[in-house]
């Protein structure tokens, strides 16, 4: 293992231009055996990367979980309890093959949509929590997502409890037409509503956080979090290189921009957020339940 | 009703003929001072902001500008607003909710700019902020597509209690040219992503998001902008006078019920 490892290395130092390398990972490199980082190109075996929660070793970018793993990892060992788990989208405007690439997906991943959401504890302080997940049509908008966030940030304003969102999206549902533009809205209502009523919302913005996710819930956290190296942004990168017919940079639109351009508050590790989540709602005057 | 397919209206609403906001605005207000400025970064003459009257009634008009020759379009970016016009459009918003006048807002856009100075300003922040603002605003929100709806671009001004159409004006989550390239991977068969995408003002009355179809006058409103701007008005003044009766928390609730009650889904 070790060997093929290196072998993959060198190719990847070579210097080769970048088509070539991409080629080179479709035809070489099994994808579930290792993972290439996407900002430092680093190659590390999956079990090692799996073995320290996606992140990655060389350069701390915090890669993309499963909104199980995430679930897993943030909330209190059996506090989660789904809510909405069976909601289904319809397809609004008949779009081509939205039903079928949906189902295949249903089958696939076992998520019904791109987001699950649930009332949880962290260390032992209730909360009401909602995680995208990537893996479904890139964690795109449409009304499953709306609504289910809608939801629950509705939910916590009538318990009086905090919310807290781990985003991931491509934005906009496109199948769903209009219909998926308004649960901008829609979302953005929730929240403004939750926040008159004084609860606390903080928001976890994780790889990637784009579009219209960006341009509503995503950027409305009282505390806004971001993970190390994660995408953050309005437009897609290709979209303004595509404008402005030049390369960008590679720290565009990264969490560390975004701090720097002060729209996030905090850059918190993986391992630390339990810790960060859990002492921010107690100074906000959440109470730990005790069983 | 408009004739037209949607692939038709698309065209016809970027034809340079098609008559702007600027051309409406002196049809339809009495007076109109424009106020500048986000007080936060700068100027963007994207949106336009400012305050008039429309028969008795003062108001805050906030409009995106499509320019109407190379040289306005170059000053107003093709109405494609960076942050501080939505910035700007939120401050007058909010100046307008303290002084208890209601706002009216012209959406023509083809989307939000999409450039580096716009990301490194939070062009989602400013979105989402005005979303969630206008969504409480304490006075009533008129708003009318008077050309293209493009995307979150347009939302920032569109949360309303009343969003009027142009007969022919196109609301889309997605502009018809990106839907191909990511549907077909072809930028060229942007006319057949028109039809998919359902974005005429008729697909809007039917998904909830519209409430009033605007007739353009024998099928195009650059054929009578007077005319146009008289339906215009007259869609504005009803509209108006419905919601400034009603008492401020029913206003607010039923401007929530509008948007909460949009999406299609199973149990
Ligand atoms: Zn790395």
């Amino acid at each position: 293992m070790s060997n093929i490892f290196n072998v993959v290395s060198k190719r990847f130092n070579s210097g080769s231009s970048e088509p070539e390398n991409k080629n080179n990972v479709k035809n070489n490199i099994p994808d579930n055996l290792f993972f290439k980082c996407p900002r430092c190109r680093t190659v590390v075996p999956r079990y090692t990367y799996r073995d320290v929660n996606r992140v990655c070793p060389n350069c701390n970018y915090h890669g993309r979980l499963t909104a199980q793993q995430r679930i897993a990892l943030t909330v209190d060992k059996g506090s989660f309890r789904e809510i909405d788990g069976g909601m289904m989208s319809r397809d609004p405007i008949d779009f081509p093959d939205y039903t079928k690439k949906q189902q295949a997906l249903r089958e696939s991943t076992g998520l019904k949509d791109a987001i699950i959401t649930g009332e949880a504890r962290i260390r032992r302080i209730p909360v009401m929590i909602g995680v995208m997940d990537t893996r479904y049509m890139m964690a795109s908008m449409g009304s499953v997502v709306g609504e289910k966030i809608t939801r629950t940030i509705e939910t916590a304003t009538r318990k009086k409890m905090p919310v807290i969102m781990f985003t991931a999206s491509g934005g906009a549902r496109m199948q769903e037409g209009i219909v998926s533009l308004m649960q901008m809205a829609k979302t953005s209502g929730a929240v403004a509503k939750h926040n008159e009523a004084g609860q606390l919302y903080i928001t976890v913005l994780t790889d990637p956080t784009t579009g219209g996710v960006t341009a509503s819930f995503a950027s409305l956290g009282d505390i806004i979090i971001a993970e190390p190296k994660v995408l953050v942004g309005f437009a897609g990168r290709r979209v303004i290189e595509g404008t402005i017919k030049q390369r960008l940079p590679d720290d565009f639109q990264l969490a560390e921009f975004l701090l720097d351009k002060g729209f996030v508050d905090m850059i918190v590790e993986r391992k630390r957020m339990r810790s960060v989540l859990s002492h921010l709602m107690t100074l906000h005057g959440y109470k730990k339940i005790e069983d | 009703m408009s004739e037209l397919t949607a692939w038709e209206r698309q065209l016809l609403v970027r034809e340079k003929t098609r008559p702007t906001v600027n051309d409406y605005i002196p049809l339809i207000f009495d007076e109109f001072y424009e106020l500048h400025g986000d007080r936060l970064y700068g100027d963007d003459a994207a949106i336009m902001g400012g305050i008039g009257r429309i028969d008795d009634q003062p108001v805050t008009i906030l409009a995106e500008v499509k320019g109407r020759d190379l040289n306005e379009n170059k000053k107003t970016n093709f109405a494609m607003p960076h942050p501080e016009g939505y910035r700007k459009a939120l401050r007058l918003a909010k100046q307008a909710e303290k002084f208890h006048r209601p706002v009216v807002c012209f959406i023509d856009t083809p989307g939000a700019f999409c450039g580096i100075e716009a990301e490194e300003r939070g062009q989602g922040e400013a979105i989402a902020r005005n979303i969630m603002e206008f969504m409480r605003l304490k006075t009533p929100v008129i708003s009318v597509v008077l050309g293209e709806g493009g995307s979150g671009g347009a939302l920032a001004l569109g949360v309303c209690d009343k969003l009027g159409m142009l007969e022919n004006a196109l609301y889309s989550v997605i502009s018809p040219r990106g839907c191909a390239s990511i549907l077909w991977k072809d930028a060229s068969r942007e006319h057949e992503a028109c039809d998919v995408l359902h974005i005429t003002a008729e697909d809007m009355v039917k998904f909830g998001v519209a409430e009033g179809i605007i007739e353009e006058p024998n099928g195009s409103a650059e054929h009578d902008v007077y005319k146009t701007a008289e339906n215009i008005k007259d869609f504005l003044v009803d509209s108006l006078k419905e919601n400034l009766r009603k008492d401020i928390d029913i206003l607010l609730e039923q401007r929530y019920t509008k948007f909460r009650k949009i999406g299609e889904f199973t149990e």
